[in-house]
Order: structure tokens, then C-alpha cells, then sequence
């Protein structure tokens, strides 16, 4: 492909000294996390604070609980659009003066939705956190919803999920959140075309005055920030913003029960998607560092046994992942990959026989001290910045914990024993406890991954 | 601080010292990207990239992942127009055995038939998984290059046609290494918790001995600017909307960065946040787009040497004709070339880049990747902690004349046509 000589593929691979050794670990370097500031203002908001200077910013992220009170009558449709329009106007400022703001002191504020929790999440200037909460408090305090706000936002809102719903990703989750859960609110994560149509704008600032509270909600804020300075701007900021509700948790779902796959069929599609999930225990659970690293060993990173076998060796996919997701009152594992259409029956065959391999044959001693040094490193990376640092502490606060629970944990990790790993890889990988789907065309991959059985 | 250094190989060396992190970054940029990939061979430098993953003299297939990851760290690569990159993040601890890794598969890579293959098959999967199977796959970066472009360089795909990477041989690989690889043709970058003596000397003790072989000529990839508007329709069967972009070519960042950076705050003023001149005009007030986007890069900001691409990309209801879409950038366009933004327009788009400067220095990876990059495609590194003020000083005029000259000169038009009859 080129006119110069060159070495050949051989001669490339080979030096005079020959193969080196590899070198040693040098020693760990601890660096402590910082103290979190917790208190609760008298509106009932939870507010933390830990101060992370490494640069002159600050990171916000506002969890409120959000549960459809009513399931039926439309709650996640009229939840989109609040979420959509919340940053659209007040009696103060309109879309443009919000964002106007916001950019003034280098501030981004968006709003997101699931069947769980309103998620208020953003970052500027450390020295803008007066303006930042100034407008949070406009937001939360005096959004209007405005009537045409509403009526442009319901009809992107149609078009966005259109788009969405072409995605075999969204196709493959949809299908995978019945399958586990059935019809609870949980499932609930994009609302239907129609349901968005029927929504009114009095329905959206109505669900605002009833839901968006701050009793049972948490803001949590990282960055070049006091703690006390910032926790007395944020009460002097939002203890306008009060209500005699709660916010409203997402009641615990059913757990997953064991059964055939469901065949999705999708026309024309040239890959499928594998979605099996089952059972796992949530962050608090005893269990939790042994399924973690049993986890971490058959698919959780790359160096696993289920990535090693369907990518490296047998080029099946691009990825796959396997790993937990937290659901109210405890978690499912997910095991996760896509791969073209005419291995689809391979893929699934090896899948299921890597399931089967982790309860039968258990993690070497190599194979969980280096899920141990992945889990403790890769926490430590996850946490060297202000962003990553404010969404673990928001998300251990929403169920209850906090960062001694990050702090202990390596301890935990060190503690698992090849006999906890062997246990956690019996009860949570037999492939006998999973369920799930496989999306794709039908037509090309049904006769296949039906002769291997258990699918229904 | 940043240090540079050479070894006598060539090997250009970059230093950052952070010594507030408990984590360590190495990452090497090779000075090939996909543009330099030969003809008959679309998305070889990309395949290339897979291999280099695949063992070396000292590693064994897999053992590149399993070091890395067993030392606590992340991995990645990834092609660029101009570049490929190759990065680890670790815990400091396991520095040497970072810079081990890279020098190993830098000096005696192992290309075998069947590692071949099998990433032969590994990238077909992935470019199923981000183009082929999904709606609007590949929009922009694949599909606006050969509207906009003439020459094979800039116009082709990088992914690669399936029938082009099945063909890619073995000797393909060791004359595309043989070729680009070469010490005096890569840079190795350090960032985060180290020691500048101690780490250079670890670099010198693990890269040095790579001999030094002959660095390719860089070739220059110009081609002259459309005088007119090219256009061209694409379908999708995926796709439940149709979409458009429109691309325009920047101006060249090694010879004249204001006007380089003058077209990235006309990105922001046109597509960033909700106060921007298109968000204002097509979404809300017209109501003609779902989403519009402006960005300055066809692979980001500051990513590319010349020629890169400016574009603008919407999606948006079958009801409306593209050519609606299409004339209302324009005319948002002549506003702006007609009169700039306000000085508080611009001083607030200006604060969000500070912003993100902020962000991206925050992470060690970020950190590395921009500062690597920058120093490899334009020889100054300086220019990310410059940037803030760089663009702090750009004028309401020199935005203008962005805009202007967007307007003044030929461009490419892609339309993404909803498949018809098919159940997507």
C-alpha cells in the first residue's frame, strides 16, 4: 500500500532484546475525599456541600423525587413537559433571559425526568453560585409554564420521541423493562405520542405546585465552594421554595422473575440486541463487593471472560456489558450486547455458556485480584473531578448513604474472599435465574436462537 | 506547567504536572489520521488503531487490557482527521507500567493474520452498531465530507467500506507501521501526579531505544473552496424525520487562529443554549426544526489541521421543506455579517468556553487528550490555557466577518431522507 520497503509483519514484532519485563506497581497514592456538609433547611430540603477546589467551579445537581401519584392519569407525559418547560419562563424572566443568566457566569442548568426522580443538574463559574441559585430559586419558586411554551414543547416532545423510538437501543430497553417489570410506574420512561398531545399547560404547572417540592428532595453542590458560606447562600436563595408535600418515591418494583427470552422482531435490522437481566442486591447488601467483582469478571470491563470470548476471540460484537442497575429497594443485573444479525445465535450460545461457566467454574485468584485493582482504581479516577464527585455523592444520598459508604469500600473489596466471588457467581450469573429479550429481524435470526430454546 | 522535550529517536515528549491528582495519564498521538489512509483502503488507519490493541513483543494478545485494567486504569484509542490516539488513565502507582505498555506496542507491535481478522469482524460490528442499524448513523461526519469535499483525502469514509476493510492484508498493516509509526512521528504525553525527572527518565529508559526510521512527509491535504452550493440527497431507511446539514470550510488554524476562533464563537452565538440566534429563530419562533446544532470541527474544535469543516445540522418535520430550514439560517447568517453580535452576546458565549476550559482541565484524561492534541497538530499545547483569553479578545466584528464569509463562499448541503414504505 505504500512504495518504500518496509520490515515485514514479522520483523515488525521482533527486537534483539527480546521480550521485557513487566514493571512493578509503585506505591498507591491516597488522597483523601472530602468532608460533606449535610444539613436539612427548614423548607425540608436536604442540602450538601464538599468543597473541591481543583478549579474555579461548582457543580449542582437537584434530586427531587418524582413518582407518578396517580398511575394512569397521565403523569409521565405531563412530567416530560414540565421538565421541558421548566427553564422557559417566569414572572421575571423569559426562556432568553434564563439562559442569559445562566451563560453570564459560565452556567449551564438542565432538567431531566425518569419514573424515579426530577433531576435539576448543571455547573458555572465557582463565583456565579449567587446568580446559579438565584435563578434556581426563579425556576423552582415562579415557573409559569407558559401557554405557548407548552404547545411548542409537546409538539418537539412528539418529534424527539419519534426519533427516539427509531433507535434500537430505546426499542430493545422498552422491550426489556416489561419484560421485567411488567405494567409498574417504572417502566413508565417515555411517554407515548398521545399522551403528550392530551397534555395541558394547566396539567404541567399544576403537577409543578403538587410534585416539585423540597421536603425529600436533595441538592447537592462541588466545587471551588465554603460549605457554610455556600449552604447559607443556598437557604437565603430557596427558602422561598416550600410546600406542606413530600416529595414522592417510586414504590419498590417486583423482581425480575426467571423465564424465556422474548424474540422483538425489528425489519431491517442488520444487528440484534441481547438484553438479559436478572436479580442483584443494591449497594448496602452484604453481597454487594462479591457480585461486584464476580460481576467485573464475567462482563463488567473489558478484560472479562464474556468480552474476551464474543469480541476478541470470535469477533462476534463491538461491546459488551454486564452490571447493575439501582431500582427503588434494591437492583437487577444487566447483561448487554449487540451483534449482527447472522451470529445472533452464536452470541447468545456463548453467552449463556459464559453464565453457565461463572456459576460452574469460579474466578481464579488472578482473575479477582485484578477485578479488585479495576474496582479500586477506576473509583479513584471516577472521582478526580467535580463533576463525577457531586453525581456519586447525589446518588449514594438518594438511597440513604453517603461518602463513608465510598470510603470503606475499598476495605470491602479487599475482604471478599474467592469463596464470597464463587458464592455471589452461583446465585446471581446461573443462566437458569435470567429473563430478557432479543431484538431484531425476526425473519433472519428467529429460526436460529429458537432451535437453541428459551425463547419464547 | 507544560514540558517538552525530544528523545533522539524523535520522540517528542510532552510533560504536565498536576500535583493535586492521585491519577496518572500516558497517551501517545501518531501523526496519521484517516485522511492519510491509501485509496482502496477506507478505514485502514482505523483498523490500524484496533491492532495496535493486539499484542506486542513483551504482551501477549489481551495482556495490553488486562495490565491496564488490573493496575486499576481505563483505556482507549481513537482516529481523528489528522491523528490517532492510544491513552491510558491509572492510579500514579502504575506509571512505569503505563509507559511499559505504550513503548512496547510503539517499538514491536504483533500483527498476525488472525488478530486481523478477527478485528476485521470487531469493527464491522462496530460501525453496525453506529451506523448501519440506527437512524441518522454516521450524520454528520461520514455523510457531509463528499458533498463539501472533491479529493479523496477529505472526502471519503473514514469507517471504511465493508469490502475495502476485508480486503486489508497483513502487509497492509506492516507498511502502514512501518510508514507512520515511526518514533519521530509520534508524541508520547504525561499528565497528572509525577515528578518531571523521574518521569523523563522513565521515558527515555522505555521509548529511547526505538531505533529512529525515516518520517513520512506530510502531505498537504488543500483542496480550493467551492464556488457554489453543492447538494445532495441521501436516504435513511432508520430515520423517522428528516434532517439536513450544511457545511462550510474554516478558515486554517496554523495561519490564522483568530479567524479560526472568530468561526467557533459564531457557533456558539448561532447553536449554544437557549438564547442562541438559531434555537430563537427556528425552533421557537419559526417552529420550523426539532433540534439545530453549530459547531466549529467536524470532529470537534481545534481537532484538525486544513481543511476542516463548519457545520450546521437540524432535524426536522416532514411538513417542512429543507429549503425553509435552509434559508432561515442563511438569513440569521446575514444578520450577523451585516451586524455582529452585542459585546454581551459574545461575553457570555465567551464565559460558557472559559467554562468548559475549566471542565476539560479538571480531568486528568480531558487534561491530556487536548494538551496532546494541540501539541501534535499545531506544535503549541499553550493554545488550551490560552484559549479563554484568545477568545476573550475576539471582536463583534471578527464574528461578522465569520459569518460573512460563510455566506460569501460555496458549500455542501446534505439532505437524510426518511426510507419510504419502510417500516423503520
Amino acid at each position: 500500500m505504500t512504495t518504500a520497503t518496509h520490515r515485514s509483519a514479522e520483523e515488525i514484532g521482533r527486537t534483539p532484546t527480546g521480550a521485557r519485563p513487566l514493571p512493578d506497581l509503585g506505591v498507591t497514592r491516597e488522597v483523601p475525599l472530602p468532608d460533606v456538609t449535610d444539613t436539612t433547611l427548614p423548607n425540608g430540603l436536604r442540602v450538601l456541600v464538599a468543597r473541591r477546589a481543583s478549579v474555579p467551579m461548582v457543580e449542582l445537581r437537584l434530586r427531587v423525587p418524582f413518582a407518578d401519584p396517580a398511575p394512569g392519569g397521565g403523569h409521565p407525559a405531563i412530567a416530560e413537559l414540565l421538565s421541558e418547560t421548566l427553564l422557559t419562563g417566569t414572572a421575571t424572566r423569559d426562556r432568553v433571559a434564563v439562559d442569559d443568566d445562566l451563560a453570564a457566569v459560565g452556567a449551564d442548568l438542565g432538567a431531566s425526568v425518569d419514573p424515579e426522580r426530577l433531576l435539576v443538574h448543571g455547573s458555572g463559574l465557582a463565583d456565579g453560585l449567587p446568580v446559579i441559585l438565584d435563578v434556581l430559586a426563579d425556576l423552582l419558586t415562579g415557573a409559569t409554564h407558559p401557554d405557548h411554551e407548552v404547545a411548542r414543547e409537546r409538539e418537539r416532545l412528539v418529534e424527539r420521541i419519534a426519533v427516539a423510538r427509531a433507535q434500537p437501543r430505546t426499542i430493545a430497553r422498552e422491550a426489556l423493562q416489561r419484560v421485567r417489570f411488567g405494567t409498574h410506574p417504572i417502566t413508565a420512561e417515555m411517554p407515548t405520542a398521545s399522551d403528550v398531545t392530551a397534555v395541558t399547560s394547566e396539567q404541567v404547572r399544576a403537577t409543578h405546585a403538587a410534585s416539585l417540592v423540597p421536603r425529600g428532595s436533595t441538592l447537592t453542590l462541588v466545587g471551588d465552594v465554603d460549605p457554610a458560606a455556600a449552604t447559607a447562600a443556598v437557604e437565603q436563595a430557596l427558602g422561598s421554595w416550600t410546600s406542606s408535600a413530600t416529595a414522592l418515591e417510586l414504590a419498590a418494583p417486583p423482581y425480575p422473575a426467571a423465564g424465556d427470552l422474548v424474540l422483538v422482531h425489528r425489519p431491517g435490522s442488520v444487528q440484534s440486541q441481547l438484553r438479559l437481566s436478572g436479580p442483584a442486591v443494591p449497594r448496602e447488601d452484604p453481597a454487594y463487593a462479591a457480585l461486584q467483582l464476580a460481576n467485573l469478571v464475567f462482563g463488567g470491563y473489558f478484560s472479562s471472560r464474556w468480552m474476551e470470548n464474543i469480541r476478541e476471540d470470535k469477533g462476534y460484537t463491538y461491546g459488551a456489558h454486564s452490571g447493575s442497575e439501582f431500582i427503588p429497594g434494591g437492583a437487577v443485573l444487566g447483561v448487554d450486547t449487540d451483534v449482527a444479525s447472522d451470529v445472533t445465535a452464536a452470541a447468545l450460545l456463548e453467552t449463556r455458556y459464559e453464565l453457565g461457566r461463572l456459576s460452574a467454574v469460579p474466578p481464579t485468584a488472578a482473575e479477582i485480584d485484578a477485578a479488585r485493582s479495576y474496582a479500586v482504581g477506576s473509583l479513584l479516577i471516577s472521582l478526580d473531578n467535580q463533576g463525577g464527585l457531586a453525581s456519586t455523592i447525589a446518588g449514594l444520598a438518594a438511597v440513604g448513604l453517603d461518602l463513608d459508604w465510598l470510603r470503606e469500600h475499598p476495605a470491602r473489596l479487599h475482604a471478599v474472599t474467592a469463596d464470597d466471588v464463587a458464592e455471589a457467581a452461583l446465585r446471581f450469573f446461573a443462566p437458569s435465574g435470567f429473563s430478557g429479550v432479543v431484538v431484531g429481524d425476526a425473519d433472519v435470526i428467529g429460526r436460529g436462537v429458537r432451535a437453541l430454546g428459551g425463547i419464547a | 506547567m507544560l514540558h517538552r522535550t525530544a528523545l533522539a529517536n524523535g520522540l517528542r515528549v510532552l510533560l504536565v504536572p498536576d500535583p493535586a491528582t492521585p491519577v496518572v495519564g500516558v497517551a501517545v498521538h501518531v501523526d496519521v489520521g484517516f485522511r492519510s489512509e491509501p485509496e482502496g483502503r477506507t478505514g485502514f488507519a482505523h483498523l490500524f488503531e484496533h491492532l495496535m490493541f493486539q499484542g506486542s513483543e513483551s504482551l501477549e494478545k489481551l495482556a495490553h487490557f488486562r495490565h491496564v485494567q488490573g493496575s486499576g486504569g481505563v483505556f482507549n484509542g481513537s482516529t481523528h482527521q489528522d491523528y490517532t490516539d492510544y491513552f491510558e488513565v491509572l492510579p500514579a502507582a502504575a506509571l512505569e507500567r503505563a509507559l511499559f505498555l505504550e513503548a512496547d506496542r510503539l517499538r514491536a507491535p504483533t500483527l498476525s493474520q488472525e488478530n486481523l481478522a478477527n478485528q476485521i469482524d470487531v469493527v464491522k460490528e462496530e460501525i453496525r452498531l453506529n451506523v448501519l442499524n440506527r437512524p441518522y448513523g454516521g450524520f454528520p461526519w461520514i455523510l457531509l465530507p463528499p458533498v463539501l469535499y472533491d479529493t479523496f483525502p477529505n472526502a471519503h469514509n473514514g469507517y471504511g467500506d465493508f469490502s475495502e476493510l476485508e480486503q486489508a492484508s497483513l502487509d497492509d498493516a506492516a507498511a502502514f507501521f512501518d510508514t507512520y509509526y515511526a518514533p519521530g512521528n509520534a508524541q508520547v504525553t504525561v499528565a497528572g501526579f509525577i515528578d518531571l525527572d523521574e518521569t523523563l527518565a522513565l521515558v527515555e529508559k522505555h521509548f529511547g531505544d526505538i531505533p529512529a526510521r525515516p518520517t513520512p512527509t506530510r502531505p498537504s491535504f488543500f483542496e480550493p473552496v467551492p464556488g457554489v452550493e453543492r447538494r445532495q440527497a441521501v436516504p435513511d431507511a432508520h430515520a423517522p424525520l428528516p434532517a439536513l446539514a450544511m457545511g462550510f470550510r474554516l478558515p486554517d488554524p496554523a495561519t490564522d487562529l483568530d479567524g479560526y476562533l472568530a468561526h467557533m464563537l459564531l457557533a456558539s452565538v448561532l447553536g449554544d443554549g437557549e438564547a442562541a440566534r438559531l434555537q430563537r429563530r427556528l425552533v421557537h419562533a419559526d417552529g420550523l426544526v426539532t433540534d439545530i446544532s453549530a459547531a466549529a470541527g467536524l470532529m470537534g474544535s481545534l481537532d484538525a489541521r486544513d481543511p476542516d469543516t463548519f457545520t450546521v445540522t437540524a432535524v426536522h418535520p416532514a411538513a417542512v421543506d429543507p429549503d425553509r430550514v435552509i434559508g432561515a439560517v442563511d438569513e440569521e447568517l446575514e444578520k450577523l455579517a451585516a451586524q455582529g453580535p452585542s459585546a454581551d452576546e459574545l461575553s457570555r458565549q465567551v464565559a460558557r468556553w472559559s467554562a468548559g476550559a475549566h471542565q476539560e482541565n479538571d480531568r486528568v484524561m480531558y487534561r491530556m487528550l487536548g494538551l496532546g492534541a494541540r501539541e501534535l497538530l499545531y506544535g503549541r499545547a499553550e493554545i488550551t490555557d490560552e484559549l479563554p483569553g484568545r477568545l476573550a479578545a475576539v471582536t463583534p466584528d471578527a464574528v461578522s466577518a465569520a459569518a460573512a464569509s460563510l455566506r460569501g463562499a460555496g458549500r455542501g448541503v446534505l439532505l437524510v431522507e426518511p426510507g419510504k414504505g419502510e417500516d423503520a
